[in-house]
């Protein structure tokens, strides 16, 4: 069978000592920062991102991917102990989590979230594993204004599924763009917005946009904060499920690991989403739905499930389109194309090694966050037991050294506080920062695709409408947008991000 | 009542709409060429353009709806951060990672509501021992350890 001999040759690559090795450092330290309250994924990856410079693409992709979920994992843990979500998929973890931790339960609503995490990361790498070449061998098929559709319906996709005003997503996703392509044009060698200044010929590194959006503004916003925390960590005992809870959780774990398997793969869709539509089904189905907030077993089970699946199939249009569906996947295009990979079909046909190695490592990753996790637990508490005003200044120092060794460069370190200072802004404004960041990296990809399109068509701009694969995407895309005006959905859609922030 | 009924959507709409601005201002000499031979100028003047209305539109509305005002409550952990990032960046290379390592964790410190003096210097002496070993010597980072008029830095 082909699934099985690609597989073969994936654990075959993951399966080497240098890259065992790898992958458990970064669900290591993917787990340590992500238990750090405040920090997500994509500050993570960001600042640990310059580790993976020096090694081989394959060990440093198979890095990068457990560092993405030790953060996932990670930030569970702190949603549970601490009632703060790590990143924003644990947002719903906090509500039955916390409440766990607070009846004595913290132990188990542990076990649950690794539990489920690793059913649910074992069948999306079987998902992955599946669907991915055949989106990939039909995505070749594409032809410039497909993709420059594809990106269109791709962008305001993850728009629409993203929480927050509509029209200030789609701005930010256009600033995005715009930032995108400072530096030389490829096609004429012209210096775009560049003012004279060297060190932007190459364009700003997105790892100093991540950084500064992400990590810098949520310092300095929780530093206005000022709020109290409370941390259950002396009674983080009784790990074990009793067997009647067991027979309670499954059913959730499996409809989550179903539900995050689908929604990961949509673009804007991911972890985030997965967990929260998780989360409202089970409270749907469940016989006594009054008992979700107050430490259901469920209301762990199932988001955890689904956010783990979600995280995991969101790899696949990255790897079969070259298109980030999320923040994270943008983080990976960036560091595929520091390792000269061009995201997109041709990866699995040129590299399958590099491929199918990485899909086998995501199940690697997941069976060491298990054996990482639950016995080391005493460790991670003891993590949340710092002080935030010891934690920051570290963070913000590693921040700093990491952006520097990006090139050796003082320059990205000043820019990384400039783009602090504008996230800061932005979040004062209420404008997400994830669109601006899809748009960025995606910038360059899609001025090409459009001016290709174009000069294939010789200037005629009906080539997006006439063929008839770029026209469905449009038509999509244009649904899409008719679908979140109509007021009905606008109201759901509303409070849907109502509850979820609540 | 002030005519601006949605304070933070007028300020978005006049922050987009000013990037747009500019991006159309600074890249009015840049060809733009035809469609069909697209100059360097073409993506990103179309890109400002459709910013610069959504901007427009994002003030029109703002006027028409409510909502919250912009909360700043305190500026100091903006500008501390901040500030110790940019002189970081500034001393890293004149001054050598030990000490700038130690700047930037004392000067960050004094943000937090909770800021002790003894606690940040012992911190930051400690983390500039971990940084020197890790990056310094572990990862081999091109970063001058010491002061470089001390020698033997980087």
């Amino acid at each position: 069978m082909d699934l099985l001999s690609n597989l073969g040759i994936g654990f075959a690559v993951a399966f080497t000592f240098q890259n065992l090795f790898y992958c458990f450092i970064g669900v290591l330290l993917g787990t340590l920062i992500g238990v750090l309250p405040g920090i997500g994924p994509v500050p993570t990856i960001a600042m640990l991102l310059p580790i993976t410079y020096a090694l081989p693409p394959v060990s440093a992709l198979i890095m990068l991917a457990g560092i993405y979920y030790g953060a996932q994992y990670g930030g569970s843990t702190t949603a549970i102990l601490v009632n703060l979500p790590g990143e924003s998929s644990s947002v719903v973890t906090c509500i039955d989590g916390y409440q766990m931790a607070r009846r004595g339960k913290a132990g188990k609503a542990l076990s649950v979230a690794a539990l489920g995490s690793f059913i649910a990361g074992t069948f999306a790498t079987i998902v992955v594993a599946a669907f991915a070449p055949p989106l990939a061998e039909f995505a070749l098929k594409f032809g410039p204004a497909e993709y420059f559709s594809l990106m269109v319906l791709g962008l305001l996709a993850a728009v629409v599924l993203a929480s927050g005003s509509l029209l200030k997503a789609i701005a930010m996703i256009v600033l995005g763009l715009l930032l995108g392509i400072i530096g030389t044009d490829v096609n004429s060698g012209l210096q775009r917005y560049t003012f004279g200044v060297p060190e932007l010929s190459d364009g700003i590194g997105f790892v100093v946009v991540a950084m500064g959006l992400f990590g810098f503004a949520e310092i300095i916003v929780n530093l206005e904060h000022r709020e109290h925390r409370e941390v259950f960590t002396d009674n983080v005992t009784g790990l074990l499920l009793k067997w009647s809870e067991f027979k309670e959780a499954l059913p959730a774990i499996l409809r989550g690991t179903g539900i995050g398997s689908v929604l990961g793969i949509l673009p804007g869709g991911g972890a985030m989403l997965s967990a929260f539509a998780a989360y409202t089904l089970e409270k749907k189905i469940a016989k006594d739905p009054s008992r979700f907030g107050k430490g259901a077993i469920q209301g762990v089970a199932g988001p955890e499930s689904a956010n783990n699946a979600g995280a995991q199939t969101s790899f696949i249009p990255l790897l079969t389109l070259g298109i980030p569906p999320n923040a994270v996947m943008a983080l990976m295009v960036g560091a595929m194309t520091i390792h000269s990979i061009q995201p997109g079909p041709q990866v699995m046909t040129s590299n399958p090694q590099l491929f199918w190695g990485l899909i086998a490592s995501m199940w690697i990753g997941n069976v060491m966050l298990v054996i990482l996790n639950l016995p080391m637990i005493g460790i991670w508490v003891k993590l949340l037991k710092v002080p935030y005003r010891l934690l920051y200044p570290a963070i913000l120092l590693f921040c700093c050294i990491g952006v520097y060794s990006l090139q050796n460069n003082v320059f990205d370190v000043l820019m990384t506080a400039v783009f602090g200072m504008i996230g800061w802004v932005f979040v004062k404004l209420e404008c997400e920062p994830a669109p601006l960041l899809l748009g960025f990296i995606l910038g360059p990809l899609m001025e090409e695709n459009l001016r290709r399109a174009l000069l294939l068509s010789r200037g005629d701009p009906t080539v997006f409408f006439t063929r008839p694969l770029s026209l469905g995407m449009l038509i999509a895309a244009g649904l899409l947008l008719l679908i979140i005006v109509l007021p009905a959905v606008r109201k759901t859609r509303e409070e849907a991000f109502h509850e979820e922030a609540a | 009542m002030s005519l601006i009924r949605n304070p933070k959507e007028f300020g978005s709409g006049c922050l987009f709409a000013g990037f747009g601005l500019a991006a159309i201002v600074i890249g009015a000499s840049y060809p733009v060429g035809t469609a069909a031979r697209m100059g360097p100028g073409y993506f990103p003047r179309g890109l400002g353009m459709i910013l610069v209305a959504l901007g427009a539109i994002l003030i029109i509305k703002s006027l028409r709806s409510k909502g919250a005002r912009i909360a700043i409550k305190d500026v100091r952990p903006l500008l501390i951060v901040l500030g110790s990032v940019v002189l970081f960046g500034l001393t890293v290379v004149p001054l050598g990672l030990v000490l700038s390592t130690i700047l930037l964790i004392v000067a960050a410190s004094t943000a937090s509501h909770e800021f002790r003096w003894k606690e940040a210097t012992i911190a930051s002496v400690l983390l500039a021992g971990f940084v020197v070993l890790a990056f310094g010597y572990g990862l081999k980072l091109q970063l001058p350890i010491l002061p470089p008029f001390l020698g033997n830095g980087g």
